[in-house]
């Protein structure tokens, strides 16, 4: 019996490209390609047209021209005479600092508020729930100017700390929080020390290795060795040891009130500070409620069960509950550090100078050139955000349950 | 004889059953469990008493012994002499500042007024489906109607306009059961041809029924926000259902324009996009064209916020089982078929809370026009008010109550989004 099965073959015909699904699909896709070059050489037209007619070409040439004016918050050095592109690393510098000043403080609020809020103390939890509602339903645009504006109106003001009748005083003589931002000493790294620092750094990594060793011991052979003290004694020895061998090489420069103002120390800004602050306590509320969903996404049959193995209940927490918990929080968290960063470019409303401040705002005015600033604005913000979920697949994917 | 005769007393009846003891009922039992439970615990309420005892300390005096009729900051200092309190007459001042931004015509302010109620009365239905289901003729009609009460000129635009998505809705019927895509094509086409020829009436009879004409750069305050709000969210859903169904789709070209436009989108703060409104697009429009800004604005906020809203929908649709996407096969339905019955309708309900919270953060990111020097309730606060001689110098009052706005309308939408999903669980549980 021949199967019945077989498709005679047809011969292509015109009215296939709609009417066949094989080949539908080709007109489709034929007709957006279509659309697209169309639009986008209209686009093109346009601009060119546009260009010409205001004798404007596209050209990045000004970022090697002097800009012109100052940055007063700025980690590298600059002034006036340097070019538009070294203006722009100064932004660029300053966004990721906000930035991760941002991340690490919204998340140390965000995980203490989400515990908190799941503590079965009933005002505790209230005021924290009411803490959240309120920071997550109002713009945050709203709370950088609120906090920068009463920052500004609540705190002394420098001359405050002048005379014999002073009313505002240094904190512990060398902190001073004015109204203009706040003056902290400042240390200072003397010749030698590097090695101190160095050290530092070592002893770091030491309790990183200690750590592990200590793992592979427990579930090697069995053998639960301490960590936490080990850890500290790591942390503090050999850094304060050499810091005397060395003839104490790290010194502080204390801020101190000359003239009108204070001189000395790390002076930061009251934009960076109420920036800084604005973001975090809004952020932390979205990580809050992310960190409430990821411990309450742990079933308590985990707890129950770890708790019947006879697991103290500070193990439960960091080899059960933590490491499952972990798997639901921080895929979010790591997209609102993403929405901390591109929410920081609101600092031109209180004029500190980010990228958004520099390179989109003073330079695009003094040379009006539109096009090309705002493509590079992009194209930082764009990189970013993509290498950072780049990053987020792949520990997506490291953290995969592995179904066996 | 029995046994119990020689023993001097055994209770025959029950005793009457004791109250629990005063430590294990009630109020007492409340505060034991929750709030003095451990040293820790008492440790955590007295702290907490403590700072809502502070935050009040601080905050109901200066509500309280606020001032609501003064004419300057200065006088309200005067009067008040040192004593706490607030000066809300910057408020009922600068009340139709606040809500409708300067430059609106103030005798015009009973439109914008008419717009916001008409607009609660042509949302309702689309919020509680036990409405009845007339009413979605009015929604239906009310972007004509709030257009050309807010704008202004001659009711034959909007009416013009109207006809336009009639006839290509007439048409689109007429043609739906031959295909999709022709009907969709002859529907554009024929929306297209009436609003051509129509504009050729209304040009020509710009005095019937006319408004006065207000230029949207007048629109200002908390109503421009909520305008930007409503426009965009409402624009961006269509447009983003369409970004996610084309981010889903088998078709190669159709998908990698779809992940480039929502990628790029996504991948840059807003403020940029704003900027990109206000210096760069001109540059692609045709020479001479002048465009508005807020259009331009909208623009730009609508293709934010619809990536956002084809993120959260494509979380919908992947969270479909694949066995109703082959189930509508089966049935022999088409694409648009199943899209239409089947698929959307699931994939939607499931990304409800995503696109109430897109929305919530689209509302409050209409904010950040203000930097751009449009007036929108931030704008007006930094800009006419705090600027002005008689108000210099009043942030917690203006501050505090942009804060209290903002927090009701969000808080309600989201507790509305809270109720929609109990209505929508139609699972067993």
């Amino acid at each position: 019996m021949a199967t019945l099965s077989d498709v005679p073959s047809e011969s292509f015909r015109l009215s296939m490209l709609i009417n066949d699904k094989r080949y539908r699909s080709y007109t489709f896709q034929f007709i957006a390609l279509l659309l697209l070059v169309v639009a986008f050489s209209y686009l093109g037209y346009n601009l060119a047209k546009n260009l010409q007619a205001a004798g404007l070409n596209i050209s990045y040439s000004f970022l090697g021209d002097p800009a012109g004016y100052d940055i007063n918050q700025r980690l590298i050095d600059y002034n006036s005479q340097s070019s538009h592109w070294r203006a722009s690393l100064v932004g660029v510098l300053n966004t990721l600092l906000v930035a991760f000043l941002g991340c690490i403080t919204a998340t140390i609020i965000g995980v203490f508020v989400g515990v908190l809020r799941l503590s079965n103390n009933w005002i505790v939890s209230k005021l924290m729930s009411v803490y959240v509602e309120i920071f997550r339903n109002v713009p945050v645009l709203i709370w950088i100017l609120m906090i920068m504006a009463v920052f500004t109106a609540v705190l002394p003001k420098p001359k405050d700390y002048r005379g014999a009748d002073a009313t505002a005083s240094m904190v512990a003589d060398s902190f001073a929080f004015t109204g203009r931002g706040f003056y902290l000493p400042k240390p200072i790294f003397n010749d030698g020390s590097g090695i101190v620092v160095a050290v530092f750094l070592l002893s770091i990594a030491g309790i990183f290795f200690y750590r592990r060793y200590a793992k592979k011991a427990l579930f090697e052979r069995g053998q639960l060795l301490p960590t936490f003290l080990p850890s500290v004694a790591i942390f503090f020895i050999p850094s304060i040891l050499f810091f005397f061998i060395m003839g104490q090489p790290i010194s502080l420069d204390y801020p101190a009130l000359k003239g009108f103002n204070f001189q000395g120390g790390i002076y930061m800004r009251a934009s960076l500070i109420s920036l800084w602050f604005a973001l975090s306590i809004y952020t932390a509320a979205f990580i809050a409620e992310n960190v409430r969903a990821g411990i309450l996404s742990v079933s308590a049959g985990q707890t129950e069960a770890a708790a019947s193995l006879g697991l103290r209940p500070n193990r439960i927490m960091n080899l059960v509950v933590l490491p499952q918990a972990l798997r639901v929080i921080i895929p979010p968290l790591i997209s609102h550090f993403l929405n901390l960063t591109k929410n920081s470019s609101l600092a031109i409303a209180v004029g500190y100078m980010d990228l958004t401040g520099t390179l989109g705002g003073i330079t695009l005015n003094q040379t009006g050139r539109a096009i090309e600033t705002i493509l590079l604005l992009m194209a930082f913000y764009l990189t970013i955000s993509l290498s950072i979920s780049a990053i987020m697949n792949v520990y997506n994917n490291s953290i995969k349950l592995r179904e066996r | 004889m029995s046994r119990t005769d020689n023993i001097a007393f055994v209770r025959s009846d029950m005793l009457p059953e004791m109250p629990p003891p005063t430590a294990e009922t009630g109020a007492i039992k409340w505060l034991r469990e929750n709030l003095f439970s451990s040293a820790f615990n008492t440790i955590l309420t007295l702290l907490s008493l403590y700072v809502i005892f502070q935050l009040l300390q601080g905050f109901l005096p200066w509500l309280l012994g606020g001032y609501w009729t003064t004419s300057s900051l200065r006088e309200c200092r005067d009067i008040l002499d040192g004593a706490s309190g607030g000066c809300f007459s910057v408020l009922t001042e600068r009340w139709n500042q606040l809500l409708f931004g300067f430059k609106y015509p103030p005798d015009q302010y009973w439109r914008m007024a008419l717009v916001f109620v008409l607009m609660l009365g042509a949302v309702a239905p689309v919020l509680y489906q036990k409405l009845p289901r007339k009413m979605l003729y009015f929604t239906g009609l009310f972007p004509f109607l709030g257009f050309w009460l807010i704008w202004g000129g001659t009711i034959l635009t909007p009416i013009v306009i109207l006809a336009g998505f009639i006839a290509g809705y007439v048409a689109f019927r007429r043609l739906e059961h031959n295909s999709f895509a022709m009907a969709a094509l002859g529907g554009i086409i024929s929306a297209w041809i009436v609003i051509w020829l129509g504009g050729f009436i209304s040009g020509s009879m710009s005095g019937f029924i006319a408004l006065e004409s207000v230029p949207s750069r007048d629109l200002g305050g908390f109503m421009l926000n909520l305008i930007l709000g409503v426009v965009c969210v409402s624009l961006s859903l269509p447009i983003g259902i369409a970004l996610a169904l084309g981010r889903q789709s088998d078709l190669l070209i159709i998908k990698w324009i779809c992940v480039v436009f929502i990628e790029f989108i996504r991948g840059v703060p807003l403020i940029t996009l704003l900027f990109v409104a206000n210096v760069v697009l001109g540059y692609f429009l045709p020479p001479g064209t002048n465009f508005d800004l807020i259009l331009r604005v909208i623009i730009m906020i609508t293709m934010f916020s619809s990536a956002y809203i084809a993120e959260v929908i494509r979380g919908g649709l992947a969270a479909l089982p694949s066995g109703q996407f082959e189930a509508a096969n089966s049935l022999g339905l088409d694409y648009a078929q199943s899209m239409q019955l089947i698929i959307l309708p699931q994939a939607l309900k499931i990304s409800i809370p995503g696109i109430v919270n897109v929305a919530v953060g689209l509302f409050k990111d209409t904010t950040l026009v203000s930097v751009i020097s449009m007036f929108d309730l931030v704008g007006m606060i930094r800009g006419p008010i705090l600027a002005s001689t008689e108000w210099n110098g009043v942030y917690w009052e203006l501050w505090s109550f942009a804060v209290l706005l903002f927090f009701v309308v969000c808080f309600s939408i989201s507790k509305y989004s809270q109720w929609l999903e109990q209505q929508l669980r139609t699972d067993h549980r």
